[in-house]
Formats: C-alpha cells, sequence, structure tokens
C-alpha cells in the first residue's frame, strides 16, 4: 500500500469536512426532488435557502482534494446566512412570526405548508436541520484541524 | 486514494438514489391518478364540455387546459394532428384548468363564444395571441378582446353571457373537478381515464396509440 499517511486529527477533520458534503448533497437532491419530481410549489424563502445550500455541493470538495480546513471560511457564511433563513421560515411555519412579516408579497405563501411528516416535519425543517449539522461538522472540523 | 474512491461512490450512489426515486414516484403517482379515475369518473367527463371529433370514436382525450397555458398552445396544433392522423376515432373533449391568475375570466369569455357556436375558433385564436394578453403569468381579459375580433362574434353578447350564471356553473364545476382529480399543471390529458406516465408529446402520443390499437384492432 502506497497510502499517503495523514496525522489522525486531519483525518478525522476531513471525514467532517466530507460529512458536512454528504448532508449538502443530500439536501439538495432532497430540494430538486420536492420541487422538480413532486411539483411542491417553492416560495421566496425557500428560494433564498437554496441559493446558499446548493452551492456548498461545490464549494465544499474544493477543501477535499487536496484536503484544506480552510474551505470552512468559505462554507461557513453560506450556511450561516442559510441558517438564520431557515431558522425564520421554521417560526413563519410555526406562526411565531406573521406572515406580514415576510418578503412573500405574491405567488406561493411561505407559511403554506404542503408536507407535515409525522406531524411535525417540513420541509424547512429539513432545511433548518441540514443547515445546522453543516454548521456544526464544518466548525468541528475546523477546530479538529487547528489543533494539529 | 481511498478518500477519493469514497467521495466518487457517495456521488454515483446518491445520484442513482435520486434517479430510482423518480422513477418510483412516478410509477406510485400514476397507479393513483389511475385509482382516482376509476373512483371518480365523472368528475373526468361532464356533459356540459365541449368537445371535438366523432362521438361514437373509441379513443377519447380528456385534455385539462388554460387558455393562458403557452404549453397548452404548443399542444393545440399536436392535438389535431393526431386526430387528423386517426379520422374518427378520437374524440376530443376539453375542461377549464385556469390555474394562471386572471384565466378564469378568459374561461368565461370562451363558454360565451361557444353560445355563438365559435368556442374552437375562439380557442384557437386566443391561444395565437398570448403574448399580447398574457402579461408575466397573469391573464388579463380585457387585453383578449382584440384577439376575438375577426372571428365574427357579437362581443357585445359575449360580454352579457360570460357573467350567466351557467357559465359560472360550468367553470366552478370544472375546477372542482381539477382538484379531484389533482391536476396541477397544464395542459394535463387523460387517454380512455388514463393519464401519461410523465409529461410530453411523445407519451401522450405512444397512450393514444396503444388505445387506438385497443380500440380497433
Amino acid at each position: 500500500m502506497t497510502e499517503i499517511r495523514i496525522d489522525p486529527p486531519a483525518h478525522a477533520a476531513w471525514t467532517l469536512v466530507f460529512a458536512s458534503w454528504l448532508v449538502a448533497a443530500v439536501a439538495t437532491l432532497g430540494a430538486l426532488f420536492f420541487g422538480e419530481v413532486m411539483k411542491v410549489p417553492t416560495c421566496s424563502l425557500c428560494w433564498y435557502q437554496r441559493i446558499f445550500m446548493f452551492p456548498l455541493v461545490f464549494i465544499l470538495p474544493f477543501g477535499l482534494f487536496p484536503f484544506d480546513a480552510k474551505v470552512a471560511r468559505a462554507a461557513l457564511p453560506l450556511a450561516a446566512v442559510g441558517w438564520l433563513i431557515a431558522s425564520w421560515h421554521v417560526l413563519l411555519v410555526a406562526g411565531v412570526i406573521p406572515e406580514t412579516a415576510t418578503p412573500c408579497t405574491q405567488g406561493v405563501p411561505c407559511s403554506e405548508t404542503y408536507i407535515r411528516w409525522f406531524g411535525f416535519v417540513t420541509i424547512p425543517l429539513l432545511a433548518w436541520l441540514a443547515f445546522s449539522f453543516i454548521i456544526a461538522l464544518l466548525a468541528a472540523a475546523h477546530f479538529k484541524a487547528s489543533k494539529r | 486514494m481511498k478518500q477519493k474512491t469514497l467521495f466518487i461512490a457517495s456521488a454515483v450512489v446518491l445520484l442513482a438514489a435520486f434517479v430510482v426515486g423518480v422513477w418510483v414516484y412516478n410509477i406510485q403517482q400514476a397507479d393513483r391518478t389511475a385509482e382516482v379515475v376509476k373512483r371518480n369518473p365523472q368528475a373526468l367527463t361532464r356533459l356540459h364540455s365541449p368537445t371535438l371529433g366523432n362521438a361514437d370514436a373509441k379513443v377519447h382525450i380528456v385534455e385539462f387546459l388554460d387558455p393562458a397555458c403557452g404549453t397548452c398552445a404548443q399542444f393545440s396544433p399536436f392535438v389535431k394532428d393526431l386526430m387528423a392522423a386517426n379520422p374518427g376515432r378520437i374524440r376530443l373533449t376539453v375542461r377549464y384548468a385556469p390555474l394562471h391568475q386572471g384565466s378564469e375570466q378568459v374561461v368565461k369569455v370562451l363558454e360565451a363564444a361557444r353560445k355563438q357556436g365559435k368556442f374552437w375558433q375562439a380557442l384557437e385564436a386566443l391561444f395565437a395571441t398570448q403574448r399580447q394578453w398574457v402579461r408575466n403569468h397573469v391573464a388579463h381579459a380585457q387585453l383578449a378582446w382584440n384577439s376575438l375580433a375577426g372571428l365574427g362574434l357579437d362581443l357585445d353578447r359575449v360580454r352579457a353571457d360570460m357573467n350567466a350564471p351557467e357559465v359560472t356553473r360550468i367553470v366552478e364545476q370544472d375546477i372542482a373537478d381539477t382538484r379531484t382529480l389533482n391536476v396541477t399543471q397544464t395542459p394535463e390529458f387523460f387517454v380512455n381515464g388514463r393519464a401519461m406516465p410523465s409529461f410530453g408529446a411523445e407519451q401522450l402520443k405512444d397512450l393514444v396509440d396503444e388505445e387506438i390499437a385497443k380500440g380497433y384492432r
């Protein structure tokens, strides 16, 4: 075997960045499935979350080959903004924030829910979870890599 | 090296799962539609709907359309070609699915034109001039009047008839039926009660060919 020896913290950090890429890829394909296959209407808040989720699928691999934990510097701001929008959307769906306070003026109201698995899992909640995981994984990767 | 393999394998698995998911979902959806049509046959065909072609034809296409829908306009000549290629064997029924904002008014204009025996001419004229009266996916009935000039319609009567209670009833019934049959996009075709497995002109032609083969062997 001619495997290049990577020291354990870096290896762990690689796995964390890879896991965050997996989450972003699943979220992206999931969003496309909801929108393009199941034809769930995409409201404006959903579009903004897509804007911050989809690029992660392409940006994160730059930090994987060759491994460079600094990719978190590019990916974290995107994930953070996406997380904020998703949080807003979750609160909106829950009824905590009134619809009039949102940027949705025409078309699909963002407070409308088309999917509710087990009575509480909505698409905005899935997006929020995905952004949360990505942030946690990238932060952990950054921490692991800097400890080297 | 192993990391690269892991990455590529993951990407391939995710994409494959997506493709399989699309396939399974479409099959399930087609089954569900067939089931809904079976349970609500009256929602598919109403006696009030405009119909074209031989009444005894063994192939019956029910088209849910929106006069403001661009794809409906593109499909219109295709459906006519299908009928011309199989003379006497296809009957076409038009149902309304006014999904665009403002479309309902335009549908009422069509129904009023129908009272003067000019439904198909009016529909064709509206399709041909969509650019003039559909702006940013909003249908403007007041801009559609120009399109109807030259058809020999009594436009004052159209204006009066479009607000007749029986016209409203037809439009409301059609909209209710789109909900029952879960018609969410236009045009939606049902050929002898069967929906297309996925949207496309080829799929429609295949469905029609299958039904013709069954009805006229």
